[in-house]
């Protein structure tokens, strides 16, 4: 086990990034990433609810994100964009947000300072996603970077693969006229997932939430197959042929027992293992991840040829310490960012708190202590 | 081989009895019969012979996928599940010749490892590795590790063959008993109508009992019952057929070697018997205590001192076969009736130690029957039950005297009734994630009671709260870790549970000096705080002298 050196570390250039009681803050250029709690400016990686809250003084994101970003903060807010790549200065540092894969609109925050170039991933995969801009490698000298599947146990196949099986699984179910219901993230998952959906098999209908953000998606110009909002009087419109997306959080819920006869699948990187799927009383568990997997994570460190790397939410520990055996100075940064829906309660409904996994020891802790704020935040 | 992997994720991916009885009637249809032994042999929890160690076996795995051990084992703590953690980690076999059929590959690459050198079993498991589709890996991995258990029930497997082979469950259960090896022959004389009870050694399918959860009013008049105390032993049968003398666990292992003393009092039954009940350690005076018991269990030969020291009996309460004849049919009644009638001496359990001599042991009696429990209502039985724990049994059973010998556990007939379990509160110094269904969550704790100021381990315990609470404890779990050493989490002592639990023995193997029997979570204890759990000199208590003199 990770001991000694690779204990969880404060952030060793507290001039360019820290750990501040509201999250990751950049003092020089006088702006949070992500943070958890209410801040004057607040830099948005991507608008999963962990990433993104509301009552912020001002927000900037890329600006495919902004659509799907006013939705979670509010038609109020103040957003400002930047485009890709796209250099701005904010006090004493130079800005800049890079695609990163994840979910639409998602990118890397790279901040350069006194010559010293760092990047916060934020959430990211390298697969190739219809739904959203690929991750983009930039090369940095710090990099703080996700590890949520940071286990050599996670690595996805062929995303055509995935598709093909999650068709045969809704022709199948077609068959037995059973309605298929797929468990998915209401944001980015749920799009991406539905781009693979063959609509000639039959209707593919999305729960409130998930076409709140099929609606964002449409706006931001991302094309997706015919989706229709399941209103009550329609709900058994399918007779038994059709797809269903819908939030995790809608398992075993009386909204979808009025379905009648039901096949239930949950699409998420956990479902790579059988005891995950088995214990929550799956019938089907797809392996579709909007993070990367393990190899995934190797190359991004690798080939942002960073010489200090930060290892956020997911297996921290374990990823940073196997940095470190392959030459990579690495420690454990902790944040409150869940990852993908946390390995047994997903919590992506909307407004829903995701559980807080603070993997490491409370006792060696940087400047504030999570577990001080639960409940705080809005 | 891709049938039989396409039969293990078809039964993985459904939780209905009739789909999965479904799946495996189309396997055994379609299967050659070399490969249904096999995939039989594997269904009914047979144990293959490991032919490598796990440690071999991971070590190789981790070098073949380019990981340090270490991050192998982060891994399988992470997925509760060697075979699993290795499929999912290997790199995708490039060896695209003619997949191979089940019976092949355990003829290839199962079989022969046991008798191979170490350079010559890792060739053969490289060259299998190389061999692999993604899909085989899982279920080749549980094959290698021996431990293939895919949630399917026995019963299952003999509703499917009783399908194809045209017979009735029950028929099949017990065709498909004591079976030694599984050869494609004896996989055909399991279908063939008429090749049951053809082999002396041949137990019955065991009757179990379930737990009974409402009030014993609930099971209408008393005088319809049959009581009889729950010996805390190991649930055997024994058969004498002819020559043949043989002792059958409840797993279906054979325990003939393991207690050379009843074989020999088999000799006193008639030929054509077979009798249900339980082996107890047992000194003609004291019940020595199940821990005591499972020193001489599972032995494959028994020294003459331990003998001695942990003298067996064997205590009948029901009969099953009498000359040569099945009488599962039969009442209960009837039953008991014939099996008083073999004039096996009445078991008395705990007691006194005769002033001088002991009539029983001197008789050197190792065959009983166990007694009745007489009862005029339920109210005398209740008392009975209150006296349990100072016999050292576990409460009572309770059998309709109408109800014939059922293959199984269906409810109804045989219920137990156990007694109040002992209870303490206890706080969380250990978790560790759990396997299967529980992988990746922090499920398997270790439990410690006060011994002065400090919090001494007395239990591993892992059930009894809900899947909320769990993922709750999960999170405190997470949040509170002190240490870490491998898989195991030390934890702030915050959280305190009620532990509940069957018995306790004096034990010199642990650390607390005690051993509590069947240890697990009754319910979560929000309202208290660590300083308030219980205390070791509570447990030590509890410690009755017989159970105490009783355990090694």
């Amino acid at each position: 086990m990770p001991t000694g050196p690779l204990r969880s570390t404060a952030l060793e250039m507290p001039g360019t990034l820290e750990m501040s009681p509201a999250g990751l803050y950049c003092p020089a250029g006088g702006f949070h990433i992500d943070p958890w709690k209410p801040v004057p400016r607040a830099v948005i990686t991507h608008a999963h609810a962990d990433h993104a809250r509301s009552g912020c003084g001002q927000y900037l994101c890329l600006s495919t994100g902004k659509r799907v970003l006013r939705e979670r903060v509010g038609a109020s807010a103040k957003i400002d964009t930047l485009r890709r790549r796209e250099r701005q200065r904010v006090g004493d540092v130079d800005l800049q947000l890079v695609p990163s894969g994840h979910i639409l609109g998602s990118a890397q925050v790279c901040i350069t300072h006194r010559g010293v170039r760092w990047v916060v991933t934020g959430d990211y995969k390298l697969e190739a996603d219809p739904t959203c801009d690929p991750f983009e490698t930039v090369e940095a000298d710090v990099l703080v970077t996700e590890s949520t599947f940071g286990l050599p146990i996670y690595r996805w196949g062929d995303a055509r693969e995935t598709a093909a099986s999650i068709n045969a699984w809704w022709r199948a179910s077609r068959e037995a006229g059973s309605t298929c219901v797929l468990f998915a993230y209401a944001l980015g998952k749920a799009q991406r997932l539905a781009s693979m959906l063959d609509p000639s098999i039959g209707p593919i209908y999305a729960h409130g939430a998930v076409m709140k953000m099929v609606r964002a998606y449409r706006d931001s110009g991302v094309r997706l197959p015919p989706i229709d909002q399941l209103a009550p009087a329609t709900r058994r419109a399918g007779g038994g042929r059709a797809m269903v997306i819908a939030p995790p959080s809608t398992a075993g819920s009386r909204w979808l027992k009025t379905f009648g006869e039901t096949r239930v699948a949950m699409a998420s990187g956990w479902m790579t293992i059988r005891g995950v799927r088995r214990r929550r009383g799956f019938d089907r568990g797809f392996v579709v991840s909007d993070h990367a997997d393990f190899p995934g994570l190797v190359q991004a460190v690798e080939a942002s040829r960073a010489k200090r790397v930060y290892v956020t939410h997911g297996s921290s520990a374990v990823f940073a310490r196997f940095l470190c055996e392959r030459g990579i100075e690495a420690s454990v940064l902790e944040t409150r960012f869940s990852g993908e829906e946390g390995s047994d309660e997903p919590t992506d409904a909307p407004g829903v708190e995701p559980a807080t996994d603070i993997p490491g020891q409370p006792d060696t802790r940087p400047t504030v202590s999570a577990r001080d704020e639960d409940g705080e935040s809005a | 081989m891709r049938r039989f992997t396409r039969l293990f994720h078809d039964l993985d991916a459904t939780s209905r009895t009739a789909e999965k009885v479904a799946a495996l009637v189309a396997f055994f249809r379609d299967a050659p019969t070399s490969d249904a032994a096999v995939a039989l042999a594997m269904l009914s929890g047979r144990r293959q012979r490991r032919g490598v160690t796990t440690t071999l076996l991971r070590a190789w795995a981790a070098e073949e996928a380019g990981l340090p051990d270490w991050l192998l084992e982060e891994s399988y703590a992470a997925v509760g599940d060697l075979a699993e953690t290795l499929a999912l980690v290997l790199p995708p076999g490039d060896d695209t010749s003619e997949p191979l059929g089940l019976a092949e590959m355990m003829a290839g690459t199962i079989e022969p490892l046991a008798a191979a050198s170490v350079e010559e079993k890792r060739e053969i498991i490289r060259a299998a590795w190389r061999r692999l589709r993604p899909e085989e890996m899982v279920v080749w991995h549980k094959l290698i590790t021996g431990g293939f258990r895919v949630g399917v029930a026995r019963t299952l497997v003999a509703r499917a063959l009783a399908e194809i082979a045209g017979v009735d469950a029950a028929t099949m259960a017990h065709r498909l008993m004591g079976l030694s090896t599984i050869t494609p022959e004896v996989y055909q004389a399991v279908l063939k109508s008429d090749s049951a009870g053809d082999d002396p050694t041949r137990p019955y399918p065991f009757f179990l009992a379930s737990p009974l959860e409402g009030g014993v009013e609930s099971l209408g008049d008393v005088r319809d019952w049959c009581a009889e105390w729950k010996w805390d032993g190991m649930r055997a049968q024994l058969l004498r057929r002819g020559a043949v003398r043989v002792l059958w666990t409840r797993g279906e292992e054979l325990a003939t070697e393991a207690f050379p003393e009843l074989m020999a009092a088999a000799d006193q039954l008639p030929d054509g018997t077979a009798v249900d009940g339980e082996v107890l350690a047992y000194d003609g005076h004291a019940l020595l205590g199940f821990q005591s018991l499972s020193r001489r269990a599972g032995r494959r030969s028994v020294s003459a001192k331990m003998m001695r020291e942990i003298p067996c009996v064997f205590v009948a309460y029901d009969l099953l076969e009498a000359d040569g004849i099945d009488l599962r049919e039969r009442p209960l009644a009837e039953r008991r009736r014939l099996l008083e009638a073999l004039g096996l001496p009445c078991f008395v359990g705990q007691c006194e130690r005769p002033a001088s001599g002991d009539p029983a042991a001197a008789a050197g009696d190792r065959l009983f029957v166990s007694p009745c429990v007489a009862a005029q209502e339920w109210n005398d039985l209740a008392a009975a039950r209150a006296t349990s724990r100072g016999r050292g049994v576990e409460g009572l059973m309770l059998k309709r005297w109408q109800s014939p010998y059922r293959v199984g556990r269906p409810r109804g007939d045989w219920w137990k009734w156990k007694v109040e379990p002992l209870e303490i509160d206890a706080v969380l110094l250990y978790a560790q994630a759990g396997h299967g269904r529980r992988a990746s969550l922090y499920t398997d704790y270790t439990l410690g009671v006060w011994e002065g100021d400090t919090l001494v381990p007395v239990a591993k315990a892992y059930s009894g709260l809900t899947d909320a609470e769990i993922a709750e404890v999960d999170r405190v779990i997470r949040q509170t870790t002190r240490e870490r050493h491998g898989p195991v989490r030390v934890v702030e002592p915050t959280l305190v549970f009620q532990l509940a639990f069957d018995g306790i023995a004096a034990s010199s193997r642990h650390k607390s000096g005690v051993a509590m029997r069947f240890p697990r979570i009754a319910r979560w204890r929000r309202d208290k705080q660590p300083a308030e759990a219980g205390r070791l000199e509570d447990l030590r208590a509890l410690l009755s002298p017989a159970v105490e003199g009783g355990s090694s």
